[in-house]
């Protein structure tokens, strides 16, 4: 099965970390990156630029509405994400745990909703 | 420490009423249900107002007093409403002199049953015996609190649909059977041991349930040299967890760790056990494996570790229980007797197991010895590998700056 890691952090406290810190985060990405490949888990996954960064679009009665920022104010904020194939749930989890982002956010496991399962539901 | 003990204490009588109660009617459930707000109550009263005479008296009274209170209708179930009143006839009776008879012995057997699911025999097991919720169960053994919760849902009701019997199995099938025990009690203490640091309080709080299990099933079964065996490995264990890690949190193998850390009284407390367990003459994994954390822990007396002598019981341990990991610390054990490179050839020789591919015991294993060798660029990738399979911080620090020194010795 597909799952989505979707990586949650707190971004303040990230840019305000240390030069040594943050090199060991990266480095500790680049092997679990590397380690998600190997096992032949690794699907696809990005950082992504600070919510400084985002820019909201929504649109309603016709009129589009373009905004600053990210969709939601939340203390901790989506930060990247990495697509694996796994077993099941449990085997997505382990992932998850080994994730570097675990340690310092939250990273929240998502099943894809496959195409052939809601095709098959209607 | 207070609030510990009157934890332990409500723990205690919680786990010998549901095994009682369950014993009886092989419905595990409903004798959960009944207690369920009494052992709340207890958790939250006793440490405080201390741990009443007669606690499970004092349990069953709630029990009892909640069903007919307005809070009846959280007691549902028709099945808690059953339990309550036959505890009620016969503890009435006994309780005035004599305690509840402790029936826990059988209830781990009945939930460590080999037709209960491999996986849920120690969740089950700290819930029935323990009373620790799925939620806390569930991060423990990292599945979704839902996924754990109807796990356990499931495996009660084949307790009683299959009719699993709560008793302890006869001399001929005990081995076996004490061997699903034994294992889901150490699966519940190494879950609590691979949060070293311990500081999240639940999981340390598993390493020392799991202790309590063992405790529990040793005192009850004192003629089992496997149960005394099991105990010996988890004390051997639990009694290095203050050098596991250094003032900055950091992680300190165990050759660089202070042995003025160690806990004496425990591993004293482990030899006895062991010692115990060895004069019965019947040699099995757990006795081989506190043989092994014996042998580490002789540096606290002689300075330097037996590794020939350690290298032998992995052997045996090869043979009886063999598996990567035992394969793994072999040549671990072997590198230090006979040096890198026949290390690293006992590695060779597990082949391509996929299992290794995503354990990351056997790539640091397998990086330091590479280390050791020189091989600068294959070192390197091996410990890419078990970074990035380590779930533990301090771990991937430690290893991580292993990682950043190759290659700094031959250039000094």
């Amino acid at each position: 099965m597909r799952y989505m890691l979707l990586i949650y952090g707190n971004e303040a406290g990230m840019a305000a970390a240390p030069a040594d810190a943050v090199t060991q985060m990266s480095s500790a990405y680049v092997a679990y990156t590397e380690a998600l490949k190997k096992s032949g888990a690794w699907l696809g996954g990005d950082r992504l630029k600070p919510t400084q960064s985002a820019t909201s679009v929504r649109m309603a009665n016709g009129k589009t509405n373009v905004l600053d920022g990210p969709y939601a104010d939340t203390k901790e904020q989506l930060a990247g994400f990495y697509m694996i194939e796994a077993e099941d749930v449990d085997a997505a989890i382990a992932w998850a745990a080994r994730c570097p982002g675990a340690s310092t956010g939250t990273v929240e496991v998502r099943p894809i909703w496959e195409m052939t399962e809601y095709l098959s539901e209607k | 420490m207070a609030r510990a003990a009157a934890e332990a204490a409500a723990r205690q009588s919680y786990g010998k009423l549901v095994a009682y109660l369950a014993a009886r009617t092989r419905d595990v459930a409903g004798a959960e249900d009944a207690l369920a707000d009494a052992f709340a109550a207890a958790l939250e009263r006793w440490p405080q107002a201390g741990v009443p005479d007669k606690p499970e008296a004092w349990l069953l009274a709630v029990a009892r007093r909640r069903r007919v209170d307005a809070i009846r209708r959280r007691l549902t179930s028709e099945a808690g409403r059953d339990h309550l009143r036959l505890i009620a006839e016969e503890m009435e009776a006994r309780m005035a002199d004599e305690d509840l008879p402790d029936e826990r012995l059988r209830l781990m057997f009945a939930c460590a049953h080999p037709a209960i699911e491999a996986g849920v025999r120690a969740p089950l097991i700290l819930q029935t015996v323990l009373g620790f919720d799925a939620a806390t169960i569930a991060s423990a053994f990292l599945v979704s609190p839902a996924t754990m919760s109807q796990r356990l849902v499931r495996a009660k009701t084949r307790i009683r649909e299959t009719g699993i019997p709560f008793r302890v199995p006869e001399r001929a099938e005990l081995g076996e059977r004490l061997g699903t025990v034994l294992e889901a009690i150490y699966a519940a203490f190494a879950e609590g041991w691979s949060d070293p640091a311990g500081t999240e309080t639940l999981r340390r709080n598993l390493a020392t349930e799991g202790i309590w299990l063992g405790r529990l099933l040793a005192t009850l079964m004192p003629d089992e040299p496997e149960a005394l065996g099991l105990l010996a490995l988890m004390l051997f264990a639990e009694a290095r967890r203050a050098a596991r890690r250094n003032a900055a949190g950091d992680y300190v193998p165990l050759a660089e760790q202070d042995l003025v850390l160690w806990d004496d009284t425990m591993i004293d407390e482990a030899e006895t056990l062991l010692r115990h367990a060895a004069a019965k003459s019947v040699v099995g994994r757990y006795q081989l494996e506190a043989a092994v954390q014996s042998a580490h822990t002789t540096r606290r007396l002689t300075g330097c570790t037996d590794w020939v002598a350690i290298k032998e019981l992995y052997d045996a341990l090869s043979v009886i229980a063999g598996s990567p990991v035992v394969s793994i610390n072999r040549a671990v054990a072997i590198a230090e007797a006979e040096g890198a490179s026949a290390g690293l050839s006992a590695l060779d020789e597990l082949g391509d197991d996929k299992r290794l591919y995503d354990y990351q015991p056997y790539w640091a294993a397998r990086a330091g010895l590479l280390a050791r060798l020189g091989k600068v660029p294959q070192a390197s990738e091996a410990y890419d590998r078990a970074i990035g399979l380590e779930r533990d911080p301090a771990v991937r620090r430690f290893l991580q700056e292993r990682r950043a020194w190759l290659g700094h010795a031959e250039r000094h």
